[in-house]
């Protein structure tokens, strides 16, 4: 049995909704997915046992379920490509926002790696998905930064943190001078994440936007007592959770 | 120096070896200067000591070696200056280390004494920059930052020399006490010390020696340490599949990747240790960050961005124009009006060298110590990061980063340096980049060719648009090359430290030493290149080779047939264009070349091809393949922008004649 035969079409979705849900929670009710996925909360247990069967998800009679490292890498792709295929749906096509994510939600399950890749680089890599402007995780390709993408060398791509809902990255102009935020989520290239987290820009970590500078410019940060400036680039890279003024 | 006499415990006794390491812009350097007196370079931005500087000191009948290593924030593998640093340390075993940490940011700096205490070398921390640290409302206590750590802790400015006799007798103390005393260690959480030390039971049991502690090695295969790995892969195959797997238990335990584990678990022990050992005062605004507020403003920034540059160059011209005036006036009592060219070989020589001392005093130090004096400054201040950041935007149109501007200011003074600067560009092609574009600005030699010529025989309007021109060009071919020279662009990640008023003995000092470098370096040169070629003009050795290169020179270029030797010599110095011509015919050039003439001279001067200790600091730093191309592009440049000029000129004074 191939594995593509085992990530059929549902397994995809279930697994997709399951990491959505478990965005806010340790584990996630079998009626919470019978509720968004808008199915019967019967069949949603039998399909729990087969994915826990699987090892894509852990679950716990009348608890819940939790993804496997498998089950999230399979959803984390499946929302990458969801959320690609809304940006290529809005930007390219031209289709209004609120309309891309059903075209979408149908189209993920047949892309392959390839067309992914070659989606994101037509894009351009972005960041976020246009209708509820979540971020877009990172690509698990091995590349190390998405330069390196462009030109095909292969090494690691890492992410760090954890994504959630409301995260912006410093280069959004949502997040103005001298906002506070939290330190959420990093990805990009090994090198970077290492050189960021050695100036202790770690997820956890509380920043202070400091300055940005004009003509897409970079953001100057204070975290831990130092003062950081970071290129657009690396800045569009690190996610935020905004805590006020 | 004392003999390495080892028979005798007496003398061995009494060396030291100490090595300064930390962040970098905490004063390493500055300590390191008032310790040994040497010349070392500081400044206000990050990456300036990449080689080990070494310098001597005699303290309480020690003979003491101080290393200043280059400012890191971590022990990894991604820079050339971790990996040295790590290594010194490890290998080279100095008595004891002085961590130098910037009072003002405490915690990040902890970070790093945190893997220099992994490194189990015996320590005494240096707190300084109190001062900076006090202005930001930031008090240190001493006594409970110690007690954490359980090393010796003193606090310093030294920039005021405050603190510094106390931190040498301390140094002196530990390192004597070194080898009985056992080296404190910081514990992380439960579940990552519990996998620490499965690692170094299986080290123990397998028995290696690879110099390093047996934590550290822990440590860093658990960070998956690329060096440390490969290394540890040779000797045993088991150590690295544990590792593996400890690694990865972590990784479940906590849902990110061990590395980042680690890291968090150092950062929550630097935090909990300055948080426990500092007092934050609130306090208003400081004159510091008033300022910062102006010089990086969306509009005022740009000005003084512009004003940096700028002030740096007029300067420059103003002080060195009137220096220089002053000087010609007091050497032209001496001058020889008219070179030598006939008579005894002795005297034509003799003439020739003197040309080239009264050039290099009249031509290269009015010029060099204003330029220095400006520039020092300006790097002091701190402004330089602040330029940077505003800048950044514009640099990536040629494949840089805001950093890169820094290398590239340094280049107006001399290519070299600011070449090796480089280093504190991320990635290869970068540094290339950088490098290429270097090679056109106008360092002080080009500057004295612009106004020896230009200014003085044309006009000083044509000097500044020669300027221009070339800043243009610059940025032509750094964009061209850009283009050709595929790989990844890495984003701006900079540090910007506090702006600071420049400590005048700093300032001083260092634009002593780089004058100094300049003149030994030049006047040799001078001398013996003025009085050869004076020699070869005399006795018709440069006609054939004027000849040879006509075709270039004289109809693509429209210049006198003697440009080929001028060129072929300002590959040497550059300034050489301007000496030799002077040796040749004497002062007053205007008889030799017409207006045209002056300006494409100049411009080819100025592009055609780095100096000769430009090309070795290329190929020291790049290699063969690399420079040649950079000379290549510099060469190509200089010839098609020369002859376009050329004939732009001729045909714009023939509009005017007919009009």
């Amino acid at each position: 049995m191939s594995t593509d035969e085992l990530q059929s079409e549902s397994i995809q979705e279930y697994l997709e909704v399951i990491y959505k849900l478990s965005q806010n929670a340790d584990k996630v009710k079998n009626s919470e997915i019978a509720k968004k996925m808008n199915i019967a909360p019967a069949s949603v247990t039998q399909m729990m046992q087969r994915l826990s069967e699987l090892g894509y998800v852990n679950y716990y009679p009348y608890k819940g379920v939790n993804l496997t490292v498998e089950g999230r890498r399979i959803a984390k792709k499946m929302v990458r490509r969801h959320r690609l295929l809304e940006c290529f749906l809005h930007y390219i096509l031209k289709i209004k926002k609120d309309r891309v994510h059903d075209q979408a939600c149908e189209i993920e399950h047949t892309l392959n790696d390839e067309s992914e890749r070659a989606l994101c680089q037509l894009l351009k890599h972005p960041d976020k998905c246009p209708d509820t402007r979540n971020p877009i995780p990172a690509c698990d390709l091995k590349l190390s930064s998405c330069d390196e993408c462009m030109k095909k060398k292969r090494r690691d791509l890492g992410e760090i943190g954890k994504r959630d809902q409301d995260v912006i990255s410093l280069a959004d102009p949502a997040l103005k001078e001298g906002q506070k935020a939290r330190i959420a989520f990093i990805r990009g290239g090994h090198k970077m994440i290492r050189r960021l987290l050695d100036l202790g820009i770690t997820v956890g970590a509380t920043i202070v936007v400091l300055r940005k500078a004009p003509f897409r410019g970079p953001v100057e940060i204070a975290v831990r007592g130092s003062n950081i400036a970071l290129g657009r680039t690396v800045g569009s890279s690190v996610f935020v959770e905004v805590l006020g003024v | 120096m004392p003999s390495e006499d080892k028979t005798s415990m007496e003398a061995a006794d009494k060396q030291l070896v100490i090595a300064l390491a930390g962040n970098a812009n905490v004063g390493k350097s500055v300590i390191f200067n008032h310790l040994t007196g040497s010349r070392q370079i500081i400044g206000n931005w990050p990456g300036k000591t990449v080689e080990l500087a070494k310098g001597y000191l005699r303290f309480e009948n020690y003979d003491i070696e101080v290393i200043d290593l280059p400012g890191i924030y971590s022990f990894s593998t991604f820079s050339l200056e971790e990996v040295v640093s790590r290594e010194y340390i490890a290998f080279e075993e100095p008595n004891v280390v002085i961590n130098v940490i910037d009072a003002s940011v405490l915690e990040r700096n902890l970070y790093f004494t945190l893997q220099l205490m992994e490194l189990e070398v015996p320590l005494v921390i240096c707190v300084n920059q109190m001062d900076i640290a006090l202005k930001k409302g930031l008090i240190i206590d001493i006594d409970k930052l110690q007690a954490a750590l359980g090393v010796p802790v003193i606090p310093t400015v030294a920039i005021r020399g405050e603190g510094l006799h106390d931190l040498m007798e301390v140094a002196v103390g530990v390192a004597k006490n070194a080898p009985q005393e056992k080296k404190p260690l910081i514990r992380y959480g439960a579940e990552v010390e519990e996998r620490i030390e499965k690692l170094v039971k299986f080290l123990k049991s397998i028995k290696l020696q690879l110099g390093y502690p047996l934590r550290w090695i822990a440590i860093k295969l658990l960070e998956d340490d690329e060096e440390v790995r490969e290394q540890m892969e040779s000797e045993s195959k088991e150590i690295i599949i544990l590792a593996n797997q400890l690694a990865i238990e972590l990784e479940d335990i906590h849902q990110e990747p061990c590395f980042s584990i680690i890291n968090s678990e150092r950062y929550s022990c630097a935090s909990r240790i300055a948080n426990d050992s500092q007092i934050n005062t609130e306090i208003e605004a400081t004159l510091s960050e008033k300022l910062d507020r102006i010089v990086t403003h969306r509009v005022f920034g740009y000005v003084v961005s512009f004003m940096v540059i700028a002030t740096l160059l007029l300067w420059t011209f103003l002080v060195g124009n009137f220096l220089s005036d002053i000087l010609s006036q007091l050497f032209g009592f001496f001058q020889p009006v008219d070179p030598v060219v006939s008579g005894p070989v002795i005297s034509i020589l003799w003439n020739g060298a003197f040309g080239g001392i009264v050039a290099g005093i009249t031509l290269v130090v009015p010029y060099i110590i204003p330029f220095y004096l400006m520039l020092t400054v300006i790097e002091d201040s701190g402004i330089l990061p602040r330029v940077a950041f505003m800048m950044d935007s514009f640099m990536h149109k040629i494949g840089l980063h805001g950093k890169a501007l820094v290398p590239l200011i340094l280049g107006y003074g001399c290519n070299v340096p600011a070449i090796y600067t480089t280093r504190i560009l991320e990635t290869r092609r970068e540094r290339m980049l950088a490098a290429l574009a270097i090679t056109f600005a106008p360092c002080s030699a080009r500057t004295i060719i612009i106004l020896g010529l230009v200014a003085a025989f044309v006009s000083i309007e044509w000097a500044l648009a020669l300027y221009l021109i070339d800043i243009f060009i610059m940025f032509i071919v750094g964009r061209m090359a850009f283009k050709a020279l595929s790989g990844e662009t890495t984003g701006l990640i900079m540090e910007i430290h506090t702006l600071r008023v420049p400590s005048f003995s700093v300032v001083t000092k260092q634009t002593w030493t780089r004058t100094k470098s300049i003149i030994y370096m030049v006047f040799p040169l001078y001398i013996l290149g003025s009085a050869l070629v004076q020699g070869m003009y005399a006795f018709g050795f440069l006609d054939p080779i004027s000849n040879f290169l006509a075709p270039l020179t004289v109809w693509w270029l429209g210049l006198p047939a003697i440009a080929g030797i001028l060129l072929i010599f300002g590959v040497i110095r550059k300034e050489y264009i301007l000496l030799l011509l002077v040796a040749i015919y004497g002062t007053n050039l205007a008889l030799v070349l017409t207006p045209v003439q002056f300006i494409v001279l100049a411009l080819i001067g100025m592009l055609y091809i780095p100096c000769i200790s430009t090309l070795a600091i290329l190929i020291k730093e790049f290699g063969w393949r690399p420079t040649i191309a950079i000379a290549l592009a510099n060469l190509i440049t200089a010839i098609i922008v020369g002859g376009i000029v050329y004939r732009l000129l001729e045909f714009l004074i023939q509009s005017l004649i007919m009009i």
